[in-house]
């Protein structure tokens, strides 16, 4: 039993990173129907960055959250105006290899800035790890846990209350109509792009303390959000949260109970599966999927 | 296939037997041989990106399984390479087969998800469970032909080349043929593809299947080349160099996929002098050839001498 919680708050702490990555996905693919597979390297950045602000530039802690927040939020934004906007295609499978393209760059500058070895800094808070039903819980897990709900809830009350996001979301549904009651759909897609990047790079900056950050995780980290996101029924902001903690835990029990090796390959088989038999996710309905045609 | 291609598959075949007269250097050979490899692959990707739409982000996987299959074929079970290489593509044919049934039904490009998830799982396979594992396996048996080794470069050289001239002139037959002028309907129209009667999904499995057969050989020639291999050489990033070898070289013609090739094996050896830089020099290679070069440089130049050819007379 002892060992199980000790695996469940472990899949409970990555599976919070899936879901954030996978609701980075469901913003920019509402906005625009394009997949980012560069979606990973924005948690890279985030983790990355803060280690630059906290350990290599000594900024106090609240300013390197804020600045590491700012940078992501601008890379989402140079990426949109400099390789989205420019192409204005039709044509979702170059503007997808344009951002599989934008993560190549992505990686290459972070080698480049960090090299190849993994990176760490300190836990948020400082402390003995909590003892819960004989598990031993770091402080961070909490951290990140926390982070990651109010991440949901600032998400879910930006999309609901403000004006913007509700602009957003009318933009999701119907583009041509957003734009003829005067909503700037172009400036819209480019909030999706600056959103989805400080998702990510929360979610990079929380969880670096526990499992380390390196240039090159980003790929794996975007396949992972992405099965979170596919899971729960691509564009639905609640369905890659549950997609996401469900992933991380199945990932999590793999590892401890049959083999660490076949992780990775948990999360993969899950997607297969899922896009055989229910495409339009757990919750989804696959008609309607099937008739909207994306 | 038009006189134009004809003309060009001439003097490509002019060229392969003129190899080991212009290839001197031994290190460039290995290149040629590697471009060959890698076009054959890029072929296939061609042909399902420029006429099904479709893209696959896992093209390393049946690579993979072209290479792994057939060498644990000819080393455990001492079977001919060619018999291989043949029993390698039906493995990879089959594997096409299970992944394009189910995602081409759908909408949309979920073939290049599966495709994805494919290749990442062919990877950590391989890893956790192909000889050797991670490090990989050597000792592999070179290329043969009835019982007599092709270990000679030159000779390899021509063998490889050889599967590539054979499979151009396959694939622009089918492309000329009935498959081609479908696949070409269902560029302009997919509902009028259907509404005349064309099984669109069926066509679309069959080139899937063609691609994936192609990266197979490929993939075999490579193992029976090199006579090691590890997983490495598997991973998504070769999935993704792949891609770019079409998207530079033009999805619109088969041929791109071969001048792709060349170049991005090529690559790597001009951007040495950059060091570290190499993967952000690729990335911007990608992306400034997606933003200024869409079609391909191939289809950009043929427009280019059609152009200049009418302007004289």
């Amino acid at each position: 039993m002892t060992v199980f919680l000790q695996f469940l708050f472990s899949g409970l702490t990555v599976g919070s990173v899936y879901a954030l990555i996978g609701m980075g996905f469901n913003i920019i693919y509402n906005a625009t129907s394009i997949i980012n597979l560069a979606q990973g390297e924005f948690v890279v950045i985030g983790g990355l960055l803060m280690w630059f602000f906290l350990e290599s530039c000594n900024v106090p802690f609240f300013a390197a959250i804020g600045l590491s927040i700012l940078s992501a939020g601008l890379i989402g934004l140079i990426m949109e105006r400099l390789t989205i906007r420019p192409l204005r295609t039709n044509d979702l499978l170059v503007m997808t290899m344009v951002t599989i393209a934008v993560s190549i760059v992505m990686r290459g500058l972070l080698m480049f800035k960090f090299g190849k070895e993994p990176y760490s800094y300190a836990a948020f808070t400082e402390g003995d790890p909590l003892v819960i039903g004989g598990a031993v819980i770091q402080l961070q897990t909490f951290w990140v846990l926390g982070i990651t709900a109010a991440c949901i809830l600032g998400l879910y009350a930006f999309f609901n209350l403000t004006m913007v996001g509700k602009a957003m979301r009318a933009c999701s549904f119907d583009p041509t109509a957003a734009s003829l009651v005067g909503i700037p759909v172009s400036r819209m897609i480019m909030f999706s792009f600056i959103l989805s990047a400080v998702v990510g790079a929360v979610g990079g900056a929380a969880i670096t303390p526990i499992s380390l950050m390196e240039y090159d995780k980003g790929p794996m980290l975007a396949v992972k959000g992405f099965c979170a996101a596919i899971m729960g029924g691509l564009g639905r902001g609640r369905g890659a949260i549950v997609g996401g903690l469900t992933i991380g835990i199945l990932e999590s029990m793999t590892a401890g109970y049959l083999h660490s090796g076949l992780k990775d390959a948990v999360a993969l088989v899950i997607l297969l599966a899922i896009l055989f038999f229910r495409p339009a996710g757990m919750f989804g309905n696959t008609t309607m999927q099937r008739l909207k045609g994306h | 296939m038009t006189r134009e291609h004809g003309i060009a598959l001439l003097i490509l075949a002019a060229l392969v037997l003129a190899i080991p007269s212009i290839v001197t250097d031994s290190y460039v050979m290995t290149l040629m041989i590697f471009s060959g490899i890698n076009a054959i692959a890029a072929i296939g990707l061609c042909i399902l990106m420029g006429s099904a739409g479709q893209v696959s982000l896992g093209q390393a996987g049946f690579y993979g399984i072209g290479a792994y299959a057939s060498s644990v074929l000819s080393q455990s079970f001492g079977l001919p390479v060619p018999a291989c290489m043949a029993g390698a593509a039906i493995v990879s044919a089959l594997a096409a087969v299970i992944l394009a049934v189910p995602s081409l039904r759908l909408k949309g490009h979920y073939l290049a998800v599966a495709t994805l998830g494919f290749g990442e799982i062919v990877y950590i396979v391989l890893n956790e469970f192909g000889p050797g594992g991670p490090s990989g396996f050597g000792d592999i048996p070179p290329l043969s032909f009835a019982g007599v080794a092709i270990t000679e470069p030159a000779h390899v050289a021509w063998t490889v080349w050889g599967f590539l001239l054979l499979v151009l002139v396959f694939s622009l037959n089918l492309l000329n043929a009935r498959p081609g002028r479908a696949l070409r309907a269902l560029h302009g129209s997919e509902t009028a593809c259907s509404a005349m009667g064309l099984d669109i999904v069926r066509l679309k499995i069959k080139v899937f299947v063609l691609s994936a057969v192609y990266a197979s050989i490929a993939g075999s020639l490579y193992a029976h080349y090199v006579t090691f291999i590890s997983p490495s050489s598997f991973s998504f990033f070769h999935s993704v160099l792949l891609l770019m070898m079409v998207v530079l070289g033009g999805i619109t013609t088969v041929w791109g996929g071969v001048i792709g090739a060349v170049i991005i094996t090529l690559l790597p050896e001009t951007l040495k002098s950059f060091e570290e830089l190499d993967v952000l020099a690729y990335g911007l290679i990608l992306t400034l050839s997606l933003l200024f070069l869409r079609r391909g440089i191939v289809p950009i130049v043929i427009d280019k001498f059609r152009t200049s050819e009418r302007g004289h007379a």
